[in-house]
């Protein structure tokens, strides 16, 4: 079972135009847009649920597929986000109000 | 415009979403810059909860990229908490556009701290005797660029903002040479707008055609001079379907008194914050649609031009100058000065009347919150 958990970074600007979400980092205004499934990833990530949880509750009732290979599709989207700065992943929760 | 942004855009577009705003929040400035087109005096600005309103609001509708702008910004006492706000609370882009006189390590610190996108600071030469005598503020010169070196010395991005007239003509290549040796990015912008009240005597301070050609056909400003100043190729039925600019369509723009534009530089009033919901204007005022079913094709006389693919043509300079689908005369000019042909406009050379703009009207009562715009 994942213990990952993933916070939204408060550096970033973010809004969902047309159920894709925009995000601009704070770090190099680099713009991301994220398809439907990813928004529904970043708009889940409040540091207190887990990654695997997110998966099931807000993925697989939305959409029909393995929740393994979901999981581990949303593992690497994750570590994506974090490489560019505007997520955070953790093994332990993280406060929404420390991300950075 | 990067690749990506350019799809949002056009999505948003697609979706009447308004991707951009910009809101002036407050016209009170610590400068009296010669060709500013404002009224410094404060008519009833909006309050904290009332800008707080405005930018969830504004969030809901879908605006991403925020300028903040002025008169000068950091003259509101409750800035900082709007800032926070805007970044924290609602997550938007935010560009800052500042003479950053009031900007010191402090300020610099709390600024990356929320997080902006960018520092525009209008900066008019490297000379201290050109730019205070441009902003008629002595030692204004030396304060933005202590600040520009506050806000780099954070990681932050500034970019130094030229609007080019008469007085500074011959310094662009000054600031731009400060601007690389300080590390940020610089712009150059020789339109000047008519006053607020309509008047159009600040005009003068514009370069006229001798000098913009200098400038257009500066290798030291253009690396690619000939392709920039191309006679563009006939106007074919795409270049002839396509939007005069993003006013009304992707971006608007908020007075300090809840009055909202398709532009700043587009005082056409399409509706007030104060009365009524930003969306409810966006999507549903009559002027913002009449804005938005413009053309190139609809131009009188620009559509006609050999210009008309590439011209700059501003729809809120040919506003005020009468009419909203006429031709902008600074515009005719630059085009004229990039390629040495004539505009149609300029060839007709049929004056047009200025219309009498107002973009505020003082209630005669009290209360400033009656302040109202109209187009009188």
């Amino acid at each position: 079972m994942s213990s990952l958990y993933v916070a939204r970074s408060s550096r970033v600007a973010a809004r969902s135009l047309d159920g894709e979400m925009m995000i601009m980092s704070g770090r190099d205004s680099t713009l991301f847009t994220l398809n439907k499934t990813a928004t529904i990833l970043w708009q889940a990530a409040d540091g207190a649920t887990s990654l695997e949880q997110i998966v099931q509750q807000k993925i697989c009732t939305e959409y029909e597929v393995d929740p393994g290979e979901a999981l581990r599709d949303a593992e690497s989207l994750a570590r994506d986000l974090a490489s560019h700065g505007i997520l955070q992943i953790s093994e332990e929760p993280i406060g929404m109000g420390e991300s950075k | 415009m990067s690749g990506l942004l350019h799809e949002m855009t056009e999505k948003a577009r697609a979706r009447n979403v308004p991707l951009g705003a910009q809101i002036d929040l407050t016209y009170r400035c610590n400068e009296r810059c010669v060709h500013c087109y404002l009224d410094h005096d404060d008519h009833g600005e909006m309050t904290t909860a009332e800008i707080k309103h405005l930018l969830d609001e504004m969030a809901e509708a879908g605006v991403f990229i925020l300028s903040l702008s002025g008169g000068e910004i950091f003259l509101r006492k409750d800035f900082f908490e709007i800032l926070e706000y805007a970044r924290m609370e609602r997550q938007f882009c935010v560009k800052l556009k500042t003479n950053a006189i009031m900007i010191r390590e402090r300020e610099a610190a709390r600024l990356r701290e929320i997080g902006v996108e960018s520092i525009q600071i209008s900066i008019y030469s490297h000379r201290p005797e050109v730019h205070d005598a441009i902003t008629l503020v002595p030692g204004s010169l030396k304060r933005s660029l202590d600040a520009a070196r506050f806000l780099k010395s954070q990681g932050l991005r500034v970019v130094f903002a030229n609007v080019l007239m008469v007085q500074n003509l011959q310094d662009y290549e000054g600031v731009r040479g400060l601007a690389k040796e300080m590390g940020v990015e610089s712009t150059l912008d020789p339109t000047i707008t008519p006053m607020m009240d309509g008047s159009r005597s600040v005009l003068q301070l514009g370069l006229k055609q001798e000098a913009l050609r200098q400038v257009f056909r500066d290798e030291g400003m253009l690396a690619e001079v000939q392709e920039a100043c191309a006679i563009a190729s006939s106007a074919d039925e795409n270049v002839l379907s396509a939007l005069p600019c993003s006013a009304g369509h992707t971006t608007c723009y908020v007075s300090p008194y809840g009055d909202v534009f398709p532009c700043v530089q587009f005082p056409l009033p399409t509706g007030n914050v104060r009365k009524q919901r930003f969306l409810d204007i966006w999507r549903d005022s009559e002027r913002m649609k009449e804005v938005r079913s413009i053309r190139l094709r609809d131009l009188t006389t620009c559509s006609s031009c050999s210009h008309v693919g590439s011209c700059t043509r501003c729809p809120g300079l040919a506003f005020m100058e009468g009419n909203m689908r006429g031709p902008s005369s600074q515009d005719c000019e630059k085009s004229f000065a990039r390629t040495g042909i004539p505009s149609a406009n300029m060839l007709t050379k049929k004056p047009s009347a200025a219309a009498n703009l107002v973009q505020i009207q003082i209630a005669q009562t009290a209360s400033a919150a009656q302040t109202s715009s109209a187009l009188a």
